[in-house]
């Protein structure tokens, strides 16, 4: 299977950011479609797709929009997480840069579906010049009467705004990132109340990804069934995959779900650089398991055939690691990452990533133990079930996916610094 | 010296006020853009600045601080006039993101973390900014440079300094 590109759909394009390109297109006609439709043939439409949330989670979209209730009075919020920062992941910055609008007129067509009355996109805080585009495809959306009062006449009025954080990983947990919006410190809300219950300001809210939004559209102009016959019997449509590292064509590259690992790697990425051999893939950003060579050999790009390998598929980050890769230093370079992005707010997430990346740095500093290696399954049951948010999952996964598949490195570091 | 907006960060924060209701939970909305332009106007936040954040938010100078220092890119002591920001990531960390940070303190003698004496430069490492794409990958202030070499950075090292000593 080749690419299929609906979101990045003439992206190549430098004018493809513009209003007056997107609408020498598709550009809006979902929007003028769907304002003629009632919100709930819009919702159908949405579940009928299997979109799911490419945030990471993969949460059905159209089920997670049932969940406003739209005759509650008082202002309720749709948001755009935009916060992209599993490391690994480049995608939403595609469609922030290129195609701002297909974004909004999606944001659009949910707000209209669930009864949202304003937006927000939280843009991640280093994304100065993505949300600056941001900002001008809106000023065009309002000036071509796409968003304000009275949309198209339709009687519906939605106002928009960007906001820029200021540097926090954990802001793309979606609580978090309403905390942050308030002007709090980005710790995730213990859950229930759900957003949709209690969100901004403690009013209904949506949150869904950037990615999630931009398929909208196409949805609604064409049908869910058609796409979700795009993908998967449990996945729909097609999917944004970022792969980096060790890889010959790294970019961004849209595919259908379900299309087989081998295809996507060796005829449209490339391969790996330089010819060098495969040793192992992180197929969706640096909180997954690895998978080595082997296991991901026959694995389909979608969210069940990953977990079948034993991974997660995640936003779709996939980082490539050659025969020459040190996983004693890649694990090292992920512990400190998580060690440096814990919010503090849970003991045992906050104490047990210093403790992890302790342990790792005295490995790769020569001074490990054997039974350190026991002690990363023995601390890391005591931290994954006892957290607000995945966070303590997401650096115990990788950690014990990395000593259980590559152990022999890790011990080999332990005797040979030992011996020296 | 009292801290106060000049004309154009007040300006941007007369159009941020619109985003956000006009009541207190809106205005502690206001915390974090007020920051940021402080922060464009000053290099860095006081607690000084903290406080004037305060004031034009209606929120305590405690609420304020707490954001300060929850999130990274707000610095807490003053910074050269380019921030050299290398991403060390998995991604960037794979494709020789640490040899790069390495020769930018080498070459300007100074560790990471700290600013050269002529105030010119502050070399720091950062986490993932995702453009993993185009690794390895520095910010500069707000600008992203990709695919960078060892050769592209005694390059940009050297157009930077050029333009402050012009």
């Amino acid at each position: 299977m080749p690419e299929k590109r609906i979101i990045m759909d003439k992206m190549e394009d430098s004018r493809s950011p513009l209003l007056e390109f997107y609408r020498s297109g598709e550009g809006y006609l979902a929007l003028e479609k769907a304002l003629k439709m009632q919100p709930d043939e819009i919702i159908n439409e949405v579940k009928e797709s299997k979109l799911r949330g490419r945030g990471g989670a993969g949460f059905p979209v159209g089920m997670k929009w049932t969940f406003i209730k739209r005759e509650l009075p008082g202002p309720k919020y749709l948001i755009c997480n935009a916060d992209e920062g599993e490391p690994g992941t480049f995608k939403d910055r595609e469609i922030l840069l290129k195609k701002p609008h297909m974004m909004i007129e999606g944001m659009i067509i949910a707000a209209y579906a669930m009864g949202l009355d304003a937006g927000y996109i939280y843009v991640r805080g280093e994304f100065a010049e993505p949300c600056g585009k941001v900002d001008y495809a809106i000023e065009e959306a309002y000036a071509a009467g796409y968003l304000g009062n009275n949309i198209l006449g339709s009687g519906f009025s939605f106002d928009l705004y960007t906001y820029l954080g200021a540097g926090a990983y954990i802001c793309g947990e979606e609580s978090a990132l309403l905390n942050s919006l308030e002007g709090k410190q980005g710790m995730p809300r213990l859950k229930p109340p759900f957003p949709a219950q209690y969100g901004l300001y403690g009013r209904p809210t949506t949150v869904n990804n950037v990615e999630s939004f931009a398929a909208v559209p196409p949805i609604i102009i064409n049908g869910g069934k058609w796409y979700a016959d795009i993908g998967t019997p449990k996945s729909g449509g097609t999917k944004m995959f970022s792969i980096s590292g060790h890889v010959a064509r790294p970019g961004v590259y849209e595919i259908p779900m379900g299309t087989p690992w081998k295809e996507f790697f060796y005829d449209i990425a490339g391969g790996v650089k330089d010819k060098k051999r495969l040793k192992a893939v992180i197929p969706g950003g640096s909180s997954t398991a690895v998978l080595t060579a082997d296991e991901i050999e026959n694995m389909t790009m979608d969210y069940e055939s990953c977990i079948a390998c034993g991974s997660m598929l995640g936003s779709g980050a996939v980082i490539v690691l050659d025969e020459t890769t040190d996983m004693v230093k890649v694990l090292h370079r992920i512990l400190k990452f998580y060690a440096n992005e814990s919010c503090g707010q849970c003991t045992p997430c906050r104490e047990g990533c210093d403790w992890f990346f302790d342990i790792i740095n005295r490995i790769y500093y020569g001074q490990g133990r054997m039974e350190d290696l026991d002690m990363f399954e023995t601390l890391g049951k005591n931290i994954s079930p006892t957290t607000i948010c995945a966070f303590g999952e997401s650096f115990v996964t990788p950690t014990l996916s990395f000593i259980r598949k590559f152990r022999n490195e890790f011990t080999g570091y332990i005797e040979k610094r030992r011996a020296e | 010296m009292s801290f106060a907006f000049n004309e154009v960060a007040m300006k941007e924060f007369d159009i941020w006020k619109k985003k956000f209701p006009d009541d207190p939970e809106g205005r502690r909305s206001l915390i974090i853009p007020a920051l940021r332009l402080a922060q464009r106007q000053a290099g860095w936040i006081s607690p000084e600045i903290a406080e004037y954040v305060a004031g034009i938010t209606g929120t305590a100078p405690l609420q304020v601080w707490s954001v300060v220092t929850f999130y990274s890119m707000f610095n807490r002591e003053p910074v050269g006039k380019n921030l050299l920001q290398f991403c060390t990531s998995i991604s960037c960390g794979l494709l020789g993101g640490e040899e790069l940070i390495s020769h930018a303190c080498r070459k300007l003698g100074i560790e990471e973390g700290k600013t050269t004496d002529d105030g010119i430069f502050t070399v720091t490492e950062v986490e993932c900014l995702g453009a993993c794409g185009n690794a390895p990958v520095l910010q500069v202030n707000d600008r992203y440079h990709e695919n960078m070499t060892i050769e592209k950075l005694d390059a940009l090292i050297n157009e930077l300094r050029n333009k402050e000593q012009g």
